[in-house]
Order: C-alpha cells, then structure tokens, then sequence
C-alpha cells in the first residue's frame, strides 16, 4: 500500500465516523466535549453553524451519525448522539448576541426562495450575513415546511421550531406566506439574480385503484396532508378505530397523532415485514409503547364500505420471498383475507414530488421519473440561475439532508451570482493540532467509559396521550447527559504517526488495547488486511499506512475500532505517535462563527 | 488527563483452546519508562502463554529487584507472583518449585540482578537444573538507579554518560551453557517473531531454560554509541536460524529444506523446528554453540535465537529424586512419618 496521505482532509475525515455519516458534517466530537464541559450554548453555536436547527433536529433527525458511530463496533450502543444535541439546545443561554451580523448595506443580489422549509431557510441562514437580498415564498401561513407540517408536536414543540426558524427570519427577508408560487417562469420574469426552489415532496401516495376508494373518500385520508392539517389545527379530531396503512416514519407520526386525537383502537398495517420497514427503529418503538400493535405482511386488498360508510379493510397476508439476486417479491401465503373494522384510515405509503408549477417550457430539464436534472454537488438545474435543494432536489429524504443540500446550494449561487465556475468551490475548513498538554496529560478526556447507552426518560404515557403537544421524550437531566457525553471516543483526536521519528521498539504495539497497531512487511491492501494481528475485514474502515521504516517494514494501524485513548502517543519515547485534533467544517457560502 | 488502559479490546480477538482471549493473559499498566524493551519482553509472555492456551493459575512468577523484576506486575495478573530479594531470585524459585512441582515457573531477572549481585545464585540454579523459564531482561545497564554500566556491558560501549565502559562483559549464554543449562537462547526485545516461539519452546522445555533477552533501555542505554541500543542490536544481529514451535497435536504443515533444518522433541511431544542459517550448527551440543557464539562475536554480532537445547535432560526433582506430588498434596501421615521413621534416618546416618 501507498503511505496515507494525511494531508488530504478526506482521511481523517472518514476516521471520525459520525461527523462523515452526517450529511452535513456536523463536526459532532467536538461539541459533546463542550456538551461534558457544561458549554452548552458553546456546544449549541457549533451545531447552529453546521445544521441550523439544532433544537429540531436533537429531537427530530433520522440520526445517520449513530449507526456510524465507532462506539457501536466497540460495544453493543452507539453514543445518542442526537439526544446530546438537544440537551446543546435545551440548556444553552440566549445567543443573539453571537449570530452573525447582517449587512445594512445589501449587496445587490436579489435572490427567491421558494418554499420556506429546512433548505431554503439554510440557503437564507448562509446567504443573508453576505448581504443577499431575499424573498421567500410559502403557501403555509408560517415558516418550516415540513418540520412542522409533518411532525407532531408531541415529538417537537412548537416553540422550538419557532425559536430556530426565528433566527432566521430575524436576519431580514421578504416574506410571502399563505403564497402559493404557481409560475416559475413568472419568477424568472422578475428580476432575481437566482432562484432556489425548496418546495419539498408535497404529494402524499394514494391507492386510487383500490375498491372502495372512491366511496369510502370521507373517511380516507393521505397521510401527511392529514398530519398537516392536525398541526394547523383544520382538524380536530379522528374516528375511534384507525388504520395506518404504510410502515416510514410518516407513518409513525400517523398512528401517534391518532392515538391523541380521538383515536383508542390504533393500528399500523404495512405490506413488508417489521424488519424492513422504513421506519426508524427507535420510531416503531415508540409507537409500540403508545398501545400500537404493528401489524406485518399484509397487502391492502380493499376498502370495505357499507351503507355509503368505510367500515374496514381487507388484506391479504404474504411472506417476504428472496430470490437468488437477493430481490424481495411478497408472495401471498394463500390464506383467506383478513379483514380490519375501521372507522378512518390514513395512507401514510410514500411521498412525491410534484412540479405542476414549473412549466415545461420554463428550461428545467425533468428526468423520467420527473425529477429537475440537477448537478449532485452544486445543486444548479439545467437553467443557471435556478437551484434545488431539500426534498425536491433528490427525492424525499429528511432534515438533515434539507440542511446539507442548502448550504451547497447557498456556495453555488454566492459562486453564481460572483460571476464564478459554480464546480469550482472552495476547500473544506480544516485544522490539525496536538492535545498534548505534559506527561500522561492531554487537553481532552481520553479515558474510555465502560457506561452503556443511557435512555431518554418519557412523559407518563396517559397524560401523554391526552394531549397533543405534549412532548414526550423528556430529555436528559445534566448528570445524565455529562454520562452519555463521556461515552463519546472523542474520535476526531486522530492518531497521528510521524515515521521519521519511530524507533520500531513495539511499545505502541503492546499497549494497544484493541491490537490496532502493526509493524508489518508492505502488502497490497487485501493482503496487508488479512496479515494483521487482528485481521481487518471492515473494508469501510480505512488502513493508515506509514513510510518504510529502519527495518524496511511499515506502520500499518486499522481504523475500524481503535478507542482514540492515546496510549500509543503515551507510550511512544520518541513523539513518533500524537494526538491531534482533527477539525473539519464543510464549505460554506460563508464562515460565520467558527471556533 | 488519564493512564488507565481501557476495559475494551478488540471484538474479533482470537480465543485459545480454553477460549480465553489474551487479556485473560494480560497484568497492570506498565509504569517503566515509555519505550522500554522490558515490555515488549512482557508482551511476549503475553502472547507466548495465551498460545500455550495455560490455566494462568498454574504459572507462579518470581523475580528480584530492577526494573527487569517489576515486570511481573504488568504480565499474568491471573498468575501467582513473588518480587523477592536483590539477586536472590534463584532461590526463591528453588524453594517454590520444590514445594509445587507441577506450577510453571517464570523467572524474571535483570542483568544486574543476575550478572552482579545474583551471579552466584544464577550459577547455582543453572547448575541444579531448576525446571524454570530464566528471562534475562538484558539492557545492559542499571536503569532504576540511573544508568550505571551493568556487568554486561561491553567493553567500549557507552552510555548515555558518554564513558566507555572498561570492564569485559559476562556473557550470560556461554556462562549458562558451561554451567550445565539445558535449553540456552538469546532474543531481542524488538524481534517478536523470534522471541515468542522461543518462550514457548522454554516453557515447554522439562529442565532450566535460560532466554536472555537483550532489551535496551530507551532512557540511559540508546544512544548510538551504545552496544544495546536499538539501532545497534537491529544493525548487529544475526540469528541462527528461525525458530517454530510446534506444540503437540499439531501437525507440522511446513516444508523445510534439508540440511538446514533441525527437529527436536520436547519431553511433552511438542517440537522445536530450527530452520538453521548455517548447516554446520548443531543445537545439541554445546561445543558448536560456543563456537557459533564466539564466532559471531569475533565478528562484532550479537548471536540470537535457540543456542543450545538438551531435550533429554534430568530437572532437579528427578535428580534428587523428590516425591511425585506437590507437598501440599501430601497428608499429616506422609509429611510428619513419626519418631520411628525419624530413627531409621538416623541410624542410617551412623
């Protein structure tokens, strides 16, 4: 293998496992060290900065950084990553006073924002301190697109989401609410620089072929227009009986909403089996605990109405069957259908894109699935001064994505409107320091908790259900979260090895509590995996390979499950091994309040 | 800021035939100075002894005092131990091994602990044939008390003082060799792929097994000028072959050239492989080995790996003849046999 090249960002990037899942790079060691120092609003700043809705998203992200997480290969739990950025929120001190400053002289760039959700408010986060002119476009009467048309306020309060969406619009835009944007054409008639389209995936799945459908309308509901209209107070109430039909987190939010609001007889039915539902596993859980039974492998067959009135459905029961490729077909077990008294059912299957306000003519080529063709890192469509970002860009994914997308969205159309190559970004933030701080000491807490994961302590579940904005995760208590925060590998304090100065006495070897560390004849990488002490099979993992060395052998260390404890750099007499703090912040429009 | 070693360990860890991992094998935290060769020699034991698959009850270590001597702490935490008097480890193995035969007994010592103050107890055990591994963590120095050239120390080597010792070192092996040693080896603590077969194959060993390690000492004893630095070992050394250890059961899978290659049966049908470098070298006998060694030496090489091996040998309890049992296996009746026994011996005596 070639020696690694520690100089290019992207490895030791990959090392820290969390802040690579996240799709916006959150740089996640860092602040739950803050988190354990009690530098709460510290903590909440550096998440502010990466994903804009800290408070949302500590209670609400599909948290792609925990299976990453290393702790998880160590032991059984990842470190609840997410449940630590909400305690950053819930105990940090006002930060107006750290936001960035706007711009009273604007710089003359006009720019439209369509659709007032996580992405184009992160386009506005990035682009206002820079003195953008913006407009902002929502057919709702508010801010926050689907974080809070989409998710109940048991799960996030509302003034949380205000609080987040509040810091933004505080930055200064034009804003036009209860505004359906019904032309894009009539946009780009107008005089903006660029336009960035983050309208979402507003067009819930239906089953119009399915019997019944037609007469049993009434009691027939899509999904996340259903939970919209919840949040918005258009309805109040749901019949007793209920079946959710789908098994995605929308789902989810389905049948707990139900359970709030009328609703003692809730069921979910979902064609797939448990293991494959879309759903969150920590989501199925919790709807498990609200007295929700989750019904497997049954295809929806039919509405059954009666009298003009929906009193059921029918399904047939399948099983999962893989063929040879490993394909899934559901194959039904040739059992009688089984039939659900209901008195309502939400369709909660899948989510859609829908452009019926983009003309064809307007010079955005759509793909075959009628998705914008979209360059993947500058988000610029087919028509150069317009973007998409969020749902709309790629398809229905969730928050965090929204986020990511935005701020590249946001480097795009600075790059754009500068007259500049929009593929042409600027590299990544990044620093490299040492933590060494004397002997056996080090700027950061390196000794490795054997605590397992701790659990969010929840609202008593009766007077959860009464109430539909309760919410009912609780949080952690401070103690709680400084044990959770302990838990964290710190694994952005890397490992870092000069060869120059290693005198091969094995002490980093010996000391090694996960056999990390080999000094090794150079192989290629498939054999070099397999030669190890321990052998290297998570090929996701990354081997760091030194120089030759005196003995013409090379130092070969497997990422996979080292505990970045920095016994090798406690051991090592010559100061050939270090720990130093990799710091890693994704290209932004702008740097707003970095370290 | 911490020194503790986490409780984690790799989850693809190999087991051994007890279905231990090796931190069922491992002791404390090393407090020796960062680098030292001593816990390399202690990771060797480590490995050598999960692969043995041992019952780490049944291993007692003994040493003396030195840096060398403290090792014991930081290897076998589940094994008994005794950190006995300067230079009078010998004797207290001597004690242990009479009283419980059937433990495995783990000698550690320095080279001042063996070749100054303990010379002549060192002399004694290698004499008696005491069934015992004797590790000589050898860095040519007295660490603990500053750095002061050891008793084995060449001549013209220097320190990181900068005086050339004067004085003609002693020689652990040949010394060992003359005085009777049945199995006679000497390692580095920075070739582990040498060393650990050869701490298997000493543990095996039915007789006294000397290994003595050179293992420099990273603050007083690695400088350039110095014979037992790193860079000196590593630039100097010559092996006489390389070692496998088969234990028993095992197969032997390996296809070794003719010639070069030499087999030796342990007493527990376990086998010695040496893949030798020169054909002439026969580890048998003890004329060959001293020429090798001298011959090296002439040429100013350390000589390492297996030495002298006399797999044949008599230990101390078949030559004396002792009771089969460990003593505390014996009852009332066989330990205290009664005045009239206590006649018979001294009436034969008269």
């Amino acid at each position: 293998m070639k020696p690694t090249d520690i100089k290019d960002p992207e490895y030791f990037h990959q090392v820290v496992d969390c802040q690579y899942a996240c799709p916006a790079h959150t740089p996640v060691p860092e602040y739950i060290r803050l988190i354990a120092q009690q530098r709460y609003t510290d903590a909440y700043m550096i998440n502010w900065e990466s994903n804009v809705f800290p408070g949302v998203l500590g209670r609400t992200c599909d948290r792609p950084c925990e299976p990453a997480c290393r702790r998880g290969r160590v032991e059984s739990e990842p470190v609840a990553i997410c449940r630590l950025k909400r305690v950053a929120a819930d105990n940090k001190d006002d930060i107006s006073s750290r936001l960035p400053t706007i711009p009273s002289k604007k710089n003359g760039r006009k720019i439209a924002l369509v659709g007032a959700g996580p992405a184009s408010l992160t386009v506005a986060r990035d682009l206002a301190p820079l003195g953008y002119e913006l407009t902002i476009f929502d057919e709702q009467p508010v801010a926050g697109g689907f974080m809070r048309s989409q998710i109940p306020a048991f799960r996030l309060p509302e003034s949380v989401l205000n609080e987040e969406v509040g810091y933004i619009l505080g930055m200064g835009m034009v804003t036009h609410f209860n505004h359906y944007v019904d032309s894009l054409k009539g946009l780009l008639s107008q005089d903006y620089d660029a336009i960035f389209v983050g309208s979402g995936a507003p067009r819930g799945r239906d089953l119009p072929n399915l019997p019944g459908r037609q007469e049993g309308d009434a009691s027939i509901h899509i999904g996340i227009d259903w939970l919209s209209n919840v949040a918005f107070e258009h309805i109040e109430k749901i019949g007793k009986r209920v079946i959710v039909l789908g098994g995605g987190n929308t789902a989810m939010d389905c049948c707990r909403t139900a359970r709030r609001v009328g609703g003692n007889e809730v069921k979910v039915i979902v064609r797939s089996p448990f293991e494959s539902m879309k759903a969150s596993a920590w989501e199925k859980e919790d709807a498990i605990h609200e007295g929700i039974p989750i019904i497997e492998n049954h295809v929806p067959l039919e509405f059954v109405v009666e009298k003009g009135k929906l009193v059921g459905m029918r399904f047939e029961k399948v099983s999962a069957v893989f063929d040879e490729s490993g394909k899934r077909s559901l194959v039904s077990t040739g059992e009688e259908p089984v039939f659900y008294p209901c008195d309502e059912v939400l369709v909660a299957i899948g989510q859609e894109n829908a452009f019926p306000w983009i003309e064809k003519d307007a010079g955005i080529d759509f793909d075959d699935w009628g998705m914008p063709v979209l360059n993947a890192q500058t988000f610029q469509s087919s028509s150069a001064k317009v973007f998409f970002g969020g749902d709309s860009a790629f398809g229905p994914e969730n928050i965090i994505t929204a986020v990511a997308h935005g701020h590249q969205a946001a480097v795009s159309i600075d790059l754009f409107c500068d007259g500049k190559q929009v593929n042409q970004r600027p590299p990544p933030g990044t620093s490299l320091l040492s933590q060494k701080m004397g002997v056996h000491e080090w700027s950061y807490d390196n000794d490795v908790t054997t605590d397992l994961r701790k659990i969010v302590p929840l609202v008593e579940l009766t007077s959860a259900l009464q109430n539909r904005t309760m919410e009912v995760e609780l949080g952690f208590d401070i103690e709680t979260a400084f044990a959770e925060a302990e838990r964290c590998l710190n694994c952005d304090v890397q490992t870092v090895f000069y060869d120059d100065k290693c005198i091969e006495c094995d002490a980093c070897v010996d000391i090694c509590p996960m056999d990390c560390i080999n000094f090794i004849e150079n192989d290629d990488e498939p054999q070099l995996r397999q030669s190890l002490r321990v052998k290297a099979g998570n090929i996701g993992q990354d081997i760091y390979v030194s120089g030759e060395l005196e003995t013409g052998r090379v130092m070969a260390k497997d990422e996979d499950v080292c505990l970045h404890c920095g016994l090798c750099a406690e051991r090592c007499p010559t100061a050939a091994w270090d720990m130093q703090q990799f710091f890693y912040q994704v290209t932004k429009a702008v740097p707003l309040c970095s370290k | 800021m911490t020194y503790h070693r986490p409780e984690f360990r790799h989850p693809d860890l190999p087991t051994n035939e007890l279905g231990y991992t090796k931190k069922q094998y491992e002791g404390a935290i090393s407090t020796l100075c960062a680098g030292c060769g001593h816990d390399s020699i202690s990771a060797g034991v480590i490995q050598a002894c999960f692969e043995l698959s041992i019952e780490p009850h049944k291993v007692a270590k003994i040493s003396g005092i030195g840096c060398s001597s403290k090792t014991p702490t930081y290897f076998l935490g589940n094994s008994h131990g005794f950190n006995s008097v300067h230079g009078r480890m010998p004797s207290v193995a001597t004690g242990a091994n009479l009283a419980n035969r059937e433990l495995i007994y783990i000698g550690v010592s320095g080279d001042g602990d063996s070749a100054s103050i303990g010379m002549g107890q060192f002399a004694h055990v290698v004499r008696r044939s005491l069934n015992m591994l004797y590790l000589v963590e050898n860095n040519g120095c007295y660490g603990l008390t500053k750095g002061q050239d050891s008793a084995t120390a060449d001549v013209g080597s220097m320190s990181k003082k900068g005086a050339a010792n004067p004085f003609e070192p002693i020689d652990l092996c040949t010394l060992a060799i003359e005085l009777g040693a049945t199995f006679v080896a000497r390692s580095f603590s920075g070739d582990k792929d040498q060393l650990v077969p050869l701490i298997k194959a000493a543990i095996s060993h039915c007789g006294f097994a000397l290994i003595d390690v050179i293992s420099p000492c990273v603050t007083f004893n690695n400088n350039s000028s110095s014979t037992k630095s790193y860079e000196f070992v590593r630039e100097h050394i010559e092996a006489t072959g390389k070692t496998d250890f088969i234990p028993m059961r095992q197969e032997i899978t390996a296809d070794y050239e003719p010639g070069f290659s030499q087999e030796v049966t342990l007493h527990d049908g376990s086998v010695i492989h040496l893949y030798k470098k020169d054909e002439n070298l026969d580890v048998h006998s003890r004329l060959s080995a001293l020429q090798a060694i001298y011959k090296c030496k002439e040429k100013g090489e350390i000589l390492t790996g297996l030495l002298y091996l006399d797999p044949d040998c008599e230990d101390l309890h078949e030559i004396i003849d002792t009771v089969e049992k460990p003593l505390r296996d014996l009852d009332e009746k066989a330990l205290c046999p009664g005045n009239a026994s206590l006649d018979k011996i001294n009436e034969s005596l008269r």
